[in-house]
């Protein structure tokens, strides 16, 4: 028997496909007028078995399924894969492939920080600022394609280091981005900060206090912004992080503009991370010594019987890793991205769980918007920060 | 519905064609359907420095506002009758792109739950491979579906319910 | 070692009977416990040793193994900046657990989820139904003798087939 409802609440269903851009979420909204009483959402309209295809794969094939889980920070999920694997097989990447991964990963948070920032502009109103985040969204994805080939979709990591080395003119590229790019954040911060439109909309919407923020287990930008003090970076360090000083901010109301606030600050703290790192970038190796892992310098596959060897069998069958289990975090855009990895001995994984930040991030969000209007579930979900293609895998 | 023959070929109903086929190809409005990372290509292709709008793209979110759908990403089992239901509201004409390999033939993901290719439920105008495409590519498959569109025969005349538009064969 | 960990050594004077091992590898502790035990086991992480994140919730599949699943839950403590692994096997003849939803709200949609890909069942789960696959689904693809390509479709041979 359906349950009848002794006020009259309307059901609305905002379907899997609506002009937000924040991908294929479903969500079903009942309504008192425009109060909303209770909110379900609806997801898994873009899983394609990318666990499943993993345990089919050999695991440097299964790097480029890595890059479109969440398509914004293609890079973060490609570190947080070789690092896992890296740390299975007790081998790792030499210093200047340390640097270059902390470089891209840093230009990675800026450009899916730049795309929150438009995407979340865009559902309230604000157009211009949609134009000028992908106007900045070009240069660093010039760089990208630079480096490794594609804009999106990088594939750019390998176990053991990097695919190939940085291009000549790269170190002048980025620092003209250090250099150019704080001027564009005050004209975002000029355009929204005081602006008396955005602050109705997001100051004191959207509330989650740290305790439930914890227990909920959201991570990242969004935990930041209700005063918890995580950063995988700074906590649980890896490819380097514990070199670099870098401040991790926090918020303290908990609501959607506190939230905008810690991100705006994270990608000014992300610029001086990459000068940091630009600065002591040397020169040297970029992948490991592991002859049975990473491919041999191409005048050893040429020219010794035993460079040949090891190229033929990595790129054949693959490497076998030891037996045993491992989880590795990094701090993604959007939270902790964590990758555990069960190996049998072979050369394909057992199993390759992706532990996805807007998964968890997501379910609280009824919490956030009970009793709140339509209009402030469209922030909020614009203040997560979801992306689909990492919560449906 | 309306009178099943033609007007003809004559050079009036030929200009009067072209005049119909050059309006709809200058204006084609395609509705927002991104799933997965082409959509990202696709909302840069519209932004900044790859402009959609100098060619006349304006993207409508509601199907009954739309000419075209862009299908760019990956489409999944659960995901296809909702698709279906979205091109049955569009108005005729319309045409169908699919960008990117998942919407062309499936993509990398050959598992349970991806369809594999848009083309298993909707017919198909421009195919653009890639994954994703650059905005260039995808500017080019829309350029191709504008030639596409000039081709057509008796647009005129299906406007004013005298028979079918014709399609080109290619 | 394993044993020289705090949460050890006090897991095992709590719990002694419910810990089947408690092992290293690659600087991370992983404590398998039987499955009676777990509500208390995780009340007591979570309250007297500050494990406050329950970071991640997942199975796996060790078909051809007797206990054929292992559910596995990672926990972070954020005071102590300490992270940890449970591991739980689950026999196929007995194919449920206590649900962790009361002691941490992130269990709600991984549990969904596990239920969802390999067809576990948990005990005063509020709302156990499938998240991912649509909702008329048959079979749990994420167990290993369910086909990659589905079950209607030709598995792929290789390109030279």
């Amino acid at each position: 028997m359906t349950k009848i409802a002794n006020k009259e609440t309307m059901t609305l269903n905002m379907g899997p496909q609506h002009p937000s851009t924040h991908g294929v979420l479903r969500l079903i909204v009942e309504l008192d007028g425009e109060v909303i009483q209770k909110l379900t959402p609806d997801i898994g309209y873009l899983h394609r078995g990318v666990e499943k295809l993993a345990e089919h794969r050999t695991y440097h094939q299964t790097i480029p399924l890595t890059d479109r889980l969440d398509y914004l920070s293609p890079m973060h999920n490609n570190l947080g894969y070789v690092l896992a694997v890296e740390k299975l097989l007790g081998i790792e990447a030499p210093e200047r492939a340390q640097t270059v991964r902390v470089i891209m990963a840093e230009l990675t948070r800026l450009k899916s920080h730049l795309l929150w920032l438009a995407c979340h502009a865009l559902d309230i109103g604000a157009m211009t600022v949609f134009i000028y985040c992908f106007r900045e969204r070009e240069k660093i994805m010039d760089v990208y394609e630079r480096i490794s080939g594609a804009r999106m979709t990088t594939n750019f990591f390998r176990v053991g280091g990097l695919s190939s080395d940085v291009y000549a003119g790269f170190e002048e590229d980025v620092r003209r981005i250090v250099a150019e790019f704080p001027a564009h954040f005050d004209t975002y911060e000029g355009l929204l900060t005081k602006n008396t439109i955005w602050l109705q909309r997001t100051v004191g919407n959207g509330v989650i206090s740290a305790e439930e923020a914890i227990d909920f287990g959201i991570t990242g930008p969004a935990l930041r912004g209700s005063g918890v003090d995580y950063d995988v970076r700074r906590d649980d360090p890896y490819s380097g992080y514990e070199n670099y000083k870098f401040e991790v901010p926090l918020g303290n109301k908990c609501d959607t503009f506190d939230r905008y606030k810690v991100r705006l600050i994270e990608m000014r703290e992300a610029l001086k991370i990459i000068g940091q790192a630009l600065d002591s970038l040397k020169p040297g190796p970029i992948l490991a010594d592991a002859p049975k892992v990473c491919y041999p310098p191409k005048d050893a596959v040429y020219n010794t019987i035993e460079g040949l060897i090891h190229h033929f069998k990595i790129a054949s069958e693959g490497f076998p890793v030891p037996e045993g289990e491992v989880y590795q975090g990094v701090e993604n855009p959007k939270g902790e991205l964590g990758y555990y990895i069960v190996s049998d001995g072979s050369a394909k994984p057992y199993r390759m769980r992706i532990r996805p930040p807007s998964f968890v991030n997501l379910q609280a969000i009824e919490k956030m918007c009970k009793g709140a209007m339509i209009a402030d579930l469209i922030a909020v979900i614009g203040s997560l920060d979801i992306v689909l293609g990492e919560i449906d895998r | 519905m309306g009178v099943d023959k033609s007007p003809g070929d004559n050079v009036i109903t030929t200009t009067l064609d072209a005049l119909v086929n050059w309006s709809r190809k200058s204006s084609l409005w395609p509705m927002t359907f991104g799933t997965a990372c082409c959509a990202i290509e696709m909302m840069a292709t519209g932004a900044a420095s790859h402009d959609f709008d100098r060619f006349g793209i304006i993207f409508r979110a509601s199907p009954r506002q739309a000419d075209c759908i862009i299908i760019a990403g990956t489409v999944t089992k659960k995901m296809l009758p909702i698709i279906k239901t979205i091109y049955e509201q569009m108005p005729e004409p319309k045409w169908v792109i699919a960008m990117g390999a998942c919407a062309c033939s499936g993509g990398i993901f050959d598992t349970y739950s991806v369809v594999q290719g848009i083309d298993e439920a909707l017919p198909v105008d421009v195919y653009i491979p890639g994954c994703p495409p650059r905005p260039e590519a995808l500017l080019y498959g829309v350029l191709k579906l504008q030639e596409k569109i000039m081709k057509e025969k008796n647009s005129f005349g299906n406007a004013l319910g005298f028979g079918e538009r014709v399609e080109p064969a290619v | 070692m394993a044993e020289d960990k705090h949460t050890v050594i006090m897991l095992r004077a709590r719990f002694a009977d419910s810990i089947i091992s408690a092992k290293k590898f690659r600087d991370e502790v992983t404590v398998t416990v039987g499955k009676e035990e777990i509500i208390n086991i995780c009340r007591f992480l979570k309250e007297n040793l500050q494990y406050n994140l329950l970071t991640d919730v997942t199975a796996v599949d060790y078909l051809g193994k007797v206990p054929r699943f292992m559910m596995v839950y990672h926990l972070y403590s954020i005071p102590n900046k300490e992270r940890l692994r449970i591991k739980v096997p689950v026999a196929e003849s007995d194919l449920t657990i206590d649900s962790l939803v009361p002691i941490w709200k992130s269990a709600n949609w991984l549990e969904r989820e596990v239920y969802d890909l390999f067809g576990i069942i948990f005990n005063n789960h509020p709302d156990l139904r499938r998240i991912l696959m649509p909702n008329d689904w048959v079979g749990h693809p994420l167990r290993k003798d369910y086909p990659l390509q589905g079950p209607g479709r030709e598995p792929y041979k290789g390109r030279l087939a």
